[in-house]
């Protein structure tokens, strides 16, 4: 089927996203995401910051869509035309969700696990505003406690669903999912329950900000200041593919590999993420690929130069700030 | 006097009975399409009819059953949507609690044409009264054999069940709705696929409001061109109102779909027009959710002509200077109304309402429901004006459901034809009176 994105052409397969599609393209006209995620079935159409316009719905039907669709969750059609970054109302739009994914977030990205490595993060910084409209208390929670490895800290949490899909698809008995509604909406299990699973850990990895974090991890070090390796071991559980988060010979933590969207590629079970913490336990495999959101790591860039223009294109045609010139 | 089809027995004394309903004629329709016409005729009745969904959104009734999924072997289902919950609206209640056996009816009617062996009536939490009269009216008419096997001797079977909803205004979106009757949160889904194709359980399901389902036994009866000639243009048939506010008498009205809005506010046949003598500053004619408009556009339209009752006539002028019908939901409010504090009711309903599923609408709707806070406690500034006009633009459109929209619609419509009224209480000229928040306060803990 051919669609065409941001004036470019691309065919892709009957039963393609427009998000899948984008994504086909290339980082400079994929949609951001916060809720979608490729590994997770039904995924996406929450967050609503991959929102794109639909101007000519297909060559058999050319009307427009009337409302911005949310690409992750529309499937293409022959003949489709779609806007995303070279449409102003759009990027009014996404502004506008970005804005209001961020009012009731407390914003204290230094004390924050997740910093460094948080979809949010880059979201805010890459289309949020610099200052906030909202003047009002800001919704907070209490932590809560789901077990010895994972930290549930509601008050971070933006609603994506991802946690509770991981759940549904990879366990066999989801014990955590949404309680009360609207903005009282929470990520809670059932009567203070515990998740205990084999695969329970991924919801860090799907976790797009600091509402889920590894407890065996927390607040050991900046992840900037650790290094990424690409490493395997045999696991009778999952694929034994991961990535270990080091500083010097000392294995910080353990995550599943992420591609260049920061989507877990394969999920590893928990005996993987927590317990095999010695360097002894993997083989390494080499340094983990970098792409334009990375965790800044140390000395071992290969692409860093030719990274850095490409950052520097996409923002200009985006028409943001210069990040070397921040105000 | 206009002609009335769905409500016009009202007063019979134990009309809610089966004996009194069929009585007076009740269950002919299902004779008639059972024994004298196939599935697909009664769907071409109804199409003739030009009958429009009643439950607010007005799509062609026909239309949507024609797109129902047939696949060989899978089960259909007509659902019908009794969640009832738009602030303003309660003609379904009305209708469910007087005349119970014509919304039955219409379910068997209806279930025939669809070829759905099984039906669902799903009524909010709060209805629960209702719910028990519908539930003997249902018992009734399975001891009569009106429901259950080889109804009237005829290959067709069908069963009909009342669901009580748990009271949440979300679950009347029709694809939440279907979560909940399933046993799970009531979410709305995002759509494709739509109900027709994949609804309860994953099978072909109609839902279709109350009053849309109970408007079939008349359509029935006397043919779908004959309905079809009440009326004007694409607003054919009767609709129920449900009128409330400061008129003289509130209530739920069938009238003919083309009256002017001039009559019904102000004839002694519906609303007997303002009470104490006051002026008409403002009405609200189809749910909370509408545009509010002021007196002069409510009564003619932008280009002067009068303004009827009617799906066209209200719509017109677009938002700009027109509504909608909606759901029926006719409120209508005198000159001491201050539109800024009704917007804050309204905005605090669909706060409290929100499903939270998406960003714009969860974070959107507390947003402004706390800027209205600050025009009640007069502490808000002109500013928080357009910041409200932002908000709400940055919610309509980009929500999963329509309640993103019918949350930012009243506070776009209140500002774009009211704006003064909350520029003069930014500048301190006026205050909002909530002195009654403290009277139901203290009615609420003692
Ligand atoms: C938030 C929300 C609440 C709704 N509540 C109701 C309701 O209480 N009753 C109803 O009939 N339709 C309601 N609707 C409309 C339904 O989604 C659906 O359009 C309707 O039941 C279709 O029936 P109809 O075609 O007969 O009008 C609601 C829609 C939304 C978005
Ligand atoms: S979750 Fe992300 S945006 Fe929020 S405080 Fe943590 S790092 Fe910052
Ligand atoms: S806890 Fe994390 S993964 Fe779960 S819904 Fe919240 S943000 Fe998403
Ligand atoms: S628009 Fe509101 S009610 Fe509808 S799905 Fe989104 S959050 Fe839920
Ligand atoms: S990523 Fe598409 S809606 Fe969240």
């Amino acid at each position: 089927m051919k669609v065409t994105i941001d004036g470019i052409e691309i065919d892709v397969p009957k039963g393609t996203t427009i998000l899948e599609a984008a994504r086909m393209i290339g980082p400079d006209v994929a949609p951001p995401t916060m809720c979608y995620h490729s590994k997770l079935k039904t995924s996406g159409g929450y967050c609503r910051t991959c929102i794109v316009k639909v101007t000519q719905g297909s060559a058999a039907n050319p009307t427009p869509m009337p409302k911005p669709v949310a690409s992750c969750r529309t499937e293409v059609m022959e003949g489709m035309v779609v806007e995303n970054t070279i449409n102003k109302e759009i990027l009014e739009a996404r502004k506008g969700v970005v804005e209001l994914l961020l009012i009731n977030h407390p914003l204290d990205c230094p004390v924050c696990d997740q910093a460094g490595e948080c979809h949010l993060q880059d979201l805010g910084y890459s289309h949020g505003a610099a200052t906030t409209r909202y003047e009002f208390p800001r919704r907070e929670f209490e932590r809560i406690d789901i077990g010895k490895y994972v930290q549930l800290h509601m008050t971070r949490c933006i609603m994506c669903f991802r946690c509770v899909k991981v759940a549904d698809q990879l366990t066999d008995n989801r014990v955590h999912g949404v309680m009360h509604r609207g903005d009282a909406a929470e990520i809670s299990t059932y009567i203070e329950n515990v998740i205990e699973n084999e695969m329970s850990g991924n919801v860090i990895d799907v976790c797009p900000v600091g509402a889920l974090t590894d407890k065996t991890f927390r607040f050991k070090s900046r992840v900037w200041f650790t290094k990424p390796v690409e490493a395997s071991c045999d696991c009778k559980k999952c694929s034994g593919k991961v990535r270990l988060w080091m500083k010097g010979e000392e294995v910080l933590r353990v995550t599943a590999r992420k591609d260049q969207w920061g989507e877990a590629i394969e999920f590893i079970c928990n005996e993987c993420r927590f317990e095999k913490k010695n360097t002894a336990d993997w083989k390494i495999e080499g340094p983990s690929p970098i792409h334009k959101s990375s965790v800044i790591s140390q000395n071992h860039y290969t692409n860093l130069n030719e990274l850095k223009v490409q950052v520097m294109k996409q923002q200009k045609a985006l028409g943001f700030m210069d990040i070397n010139k921040r105000p | 006097m206009g002609r009335k089809l769905l409500i016009h027995n009202d007063k019979v004394p134990n009309i809610h009975t089966l004996e009194v309903y069929r009585a007076n004629g009740g269950y002919a329709s299902v004779e008639k399409a059972l024994k004298t016409m196939q599935p697909d005729q009664v769907t071409d009745e109804v199409k003739k009819s030009g009958l429009r969904g009643r439950g607010g959104a007005g799509f062609p009734t026909g239309m949507k059953w024609g797109f129902l999924a047939k696949p060989e072997g899978v089960n259909r289902y007509l659902v019908c949507n009794a969640d009832e919950s738009e602030p303003g609206t309660f003609k379904d209640r009305y209708l469910m609690e007087k005349i119970p056996h014509a919304l039955i009816e219409g379910m068997i009617t209806s279930s025939y044409a669809l070829g759905a062996k099984t039906s669902y009536i799903y009524i909010r939490g709060e209805y629960f009264y209702v719910a028990r009269i519908v539930e003997a009216a249902i018992a009734e008419a399975y001891a009569a054999g009106w429901l259950g096997k080889n109804i009237l001797g005829t290959d067709f079977s069908h069963d009909c069940y009342v669901q009580v909803g748990g009271g949440a205004y979300i679950c009347g979106e029709e694809t939440a709705l279907l979560e909940s009757l399933e046993g799970k949160r009531g979410n709305p889904r995002i759509k494709p696929p739509f109900p027709a194709v994949a609804g309860l359980w994953g099978c072909p399901t109609v839902v279709n409001n109350v009053e849309t389902i109970a408007a079939v036994v008349p359509i029935v009866n006397m043919g779908g061109e004959e309905y079809a000639k009440i009326g004007i243009g694409k607003s054919t048939g009767t609709k129920l109102i449900s009128a409330s506010g400061h008129i003289n008498k509130p209530g739920v009205y069938e009238i003919e779909l083309g009256i002017t809005v001039e009559e019904f506010i102000f004839s002694e046949e519906y609303c007997g027009g303002i009470r104490n003598g006051k002026k008409l500053k403002a009405i609200v004619a189809g749910g909370s959710s509408v545009p509010i408009l002021p007196a002069a556009l409510a009564l003619t339209t932008a280009k002067g002509e009068p303004r009827l009752m009617t799906y066209e006539s209200l719509a017109d002028g677009g938002f700009l200077t027109g509504t909608m019908l909606g759901s029926g939901g006719f409120i209508v409010m005198d000159e001491d109304t201050s539109i800024v504090k009704n917007l804050f009711t309204f905005s605090r309903f669909y706060h409290h309402e929100s499903c939270g599923q998406c960003s714009p609408c969860r974070e959107g709707t507390g947003w402004m429901e706390k800027i209205l806070q600050k025009f009640l406690n007069g502490t808000a500034n002109e500013s928080d004006v357009d910041l409200l006009w932002d908000i709400q633009s940055k919610i309509e459109g980009k929500t999963i459901c329509p309640l993103g929209e019918a949350a930012a619609w009243p506070v776009a419509a209140a500002i774009r034809h009211f704006k003064h009224e909350f520029i003069e209480i930014a500048q301190k000229k006026k205050f909002v009176d909530i002195s009654h928040y403290d009277r139901l306060n203290k009615l609420v803990k003692a």
